[in-house]
């Protein structure tokens, strides 16, 4: 089974990856977001997969040798609020961004370094 | 011991007051001022605790280690937190004048304190999924400070920071996950003892991913394009605090995990780590000579010297590790200081673009007696700080042969004295293009030129009477290895 979860984590995360690549600013967003959620479930399956044991060391053990470890599956909640709320405030941001721009093509938002008219200097900066 | 979690829990009890008192706009700067003198009090405390009896630590909960979430405050971090906490106190205090400071709303004071919480229990932290932990707070805080503004070109570059750094983040997660797949280790001593037990080969890879993570967040070639896409949209004394804490928690990670937790990692991941730095260096310091804008020049030797802290991990020995501690604390400063001096420039003539400005020399001779003494020690010319920074990673270099690493961070040091020269001649000593150009009348500026005059105090302490300071960061090596100095 392991094989099988590894190739399917495998395939969000690129599918993930090949969105963020895009020049669309949400599909970029929306990517990141795809492939931190394979990452996250890379996360979970660090504790080992097993069904129908639970995780109770038992009294002749000195260690959880069978079943799954339940460590991980705290540390994806944590790493699954972190990424939920970064994705509500990267989204917020895309929106706000995309109005006041008036484009979602990323090669066009360049007002924070703008392109140079001159072959050799940099384009003057305004004070604001 | 308490004293460990304080740099953590007093920023972030002042950042909740600071929310709660968002209606009351004064109340909220006092609160935010008491509590960032507060930090820097705590600070202190525990440098001293640290340096008389050693390593502070704190485990969540008083579960046994490595179960509990370690929090370890030993030289490095704590040092670092001091760093943290004055240019904390020295941002508040700026926002009484009136050079470029950071406009007011509501949820500054709050972030202000949560960045810094979350930059100061990321240096004191002894569990690698905490750290990743405190990393995400920074960087929500920080966006929040970048976006704040929300002009056009403010969300742009929060855009592009975001995506980049969560990228970054994204490396760190999954490299954490590996690696607890690996070793079933997530504190700091028992991963070190782990790895070293593991296969070099599996290892490998791991360590890899990690320390790519890291290097994204520390803006070092080739991963540093959101630094100078973003750093000078900010105001002034942000911009002077993002540089002094931002890519230092991720130069502060490198060190613990590569002069510390992974020492027995292979060599060739510091044979590359080195090339890198390299590349760093070379990058940022053309980048910076190519600019006119002075944010976007000291963005760019933000890459450059973050090259040398990285070199001087490469060289995995005891003095290059005390270097890269030594130079991440020199350089906090520095650099923050000249931030906070390009702002003092921008209030007087009221552009940051090199080509509008000139003849401050003339009218403002003070500050430039402050730009002399900040640019000469960024550049590394005796008797000024960066100079002990550099001679130790260059002597280092040449002792274990590697030539031309060495021979590169000089070249490297002679192209910025090149940039820092551009700064001099045409801020300062060209006249104004303006014949009839004076500076402004009306200025409030004596917290700015307080801060700014306390910055420059301790960077001459640490320029002059270097001894104290390398013998910390060499004791502070010894701790990192596990043995007691």
């Amino acid at each position: 089974m392991i094989w099988a979860v590894a190739l399917a984590f495998g395939t969000v995360i690129a599918a993930g990856i090949y969105l963020a690549l895009s020049r669309d600013v949400l599909r970029c967003l929306i990517g990141l977001a795809l492939a931190g959620n394979g990452i996250n479930l890379l996360l979970f399956t660090s504790g080992r997969l097993r069904t129908n044991k639970p995780p109770i060391i038992g009294k002749s053990e000195s260690a959880l040798l069978e079943a799954a470890n339940a460590l991980p599956q705290a540390l994806v909640l944590t790493a699954i609020v972190i990424s939920f709320a970064l994705l509500c405030f990267s989204l917020v941001l895309a929106v706000r961004l995309i109005k006041s721009a008036g484009s979602e093509d990323v090669a066009s938002l360049r007002s924070a370094e703008p392109f140079p008219t001159d072959p050799v200097k940099p384009p003057l900066e305004d004070a604001s | 011991m308490i004293l460990a979690v304080l740099p953590l829990l007093v920023p972030l009890a002042t950042a909740l007051l600071c929310a709660a008192l968002q209606g009351m706009p004064r109340l909220q700067r006092g609160a935010s001022i008491a509590g960032a003198i507060l930090l820097l009090f705590c600070a202190v405390a525990l440098v001293r605790q640290v340096v008389l009896h050693g390593v502070l630590t704190l485990a969540a909960g008083n579960w046994p280690l490595p179960f509990g979430i370690e929090i370890a405050a030993d030289r490095l971090g704590s040092a670092l937190v001091l760093v943290a906490a004055t240019m904390l106190t020295v941002t508040l205090v700026w926002q009484f004048s009136d050079a470029d400071n950071a406009p007011f709303s509501p949820v500054l004071h709050p972030l202000l304190h949560g960045l810094v919480a979350g930059a100061g229990a990321a240096f004191l932290t002894a569990d690698l999924f905490n750290l990743y932990v405190w990393f995400e707070v920074t960087l929500i805080c920080s966006l929040g400070l970048l976006a704040h503004g929300g002009a056009l070109r403010q969300l742009d570059a929060t855009l592009k920071y975001f995506v980049l750094n969560l990228f970054g983040t994204l490396l760190m997660l999954a490299a954490i996950a590996l690696l607890y797949g690996a070793t079933g280790q997530l504190n700091f001593t028992a991963l070190g003892e782990a790895a070293a037990r593991n296969d070099s080969s599996l290892m490998l890879p791991l360590v890899g991913l990690l320390v790519i993570a890291f290097l994204i967040k520390a803006a070092s070639f080739p991963f540093f394009a959101w630094l100078p896409a973003s750093y000078h949209t900010l105001p002034g004394p942000l911009l002077a605090l993002f540089s002094a804490l931002l890519s230092k928690i991720a130069i502060c990670a490198l060190i613990r995990t590569l002069g510390g937790i992974f020492l027995s990692a292979p060599e060739a991941l510091f044979a590359v780590l080195g090339w890198i730095a390299l590349l760093s260096m070379v990058s940022g310091v053309l980048g910076a000579a190519y600019h006119w804008d002075m944010r976007r020049i000291l963005a760019f030797h933000s890459v450059s010297q973050g090259g040398y802290m990285l070199l001087a991990i490469a060289l995995t020995s005891r003095t290059g590790d005390a270097a890269a501690i030594f130079f991440a604390l020199h350089h906090s400063l520095v650099k923050a200081g000249l931030f906070l001096t390009a702002a003092l420039i921008f209030r007087h003539t009221g552009h940051y673009d090199l080509r509008r400005i000139g003849g401050l020399y003339a009218a403002k001779p003070g500050l430039a007696a402050f730009f002399l003494i900040l640019a000469l020690s960024l550049v590394g010319i005796p008797p000024f700080s960066g100079f002990w920074g550099k001679y130790l990673i260059v002597r280092e270099s040449f002792l274990q042969g590697e030539f031309l690493w060495g021979g590169v961070a000089l070249f490297v040091g002679a192209l910025t004295l090149y940039s820092m020269l551009k700064i001099w001649l045409e801020a300062f000593w060209k006249p104004h293009p303006d014949r009839n150009w004076q500076p402004h009348p009306n200025t409030r500026l004596l917290s700015a030129y307080t801060g700014l005059g306390g910055l420059t105090l301790i960077v001459l302490w640490m320029g002059l009477y270097p001894d104290p300071l390398i013998g910390f960061a060499l004791d502070a090596v010894a701790t990192l290895r596990g043995e007691s100095p």
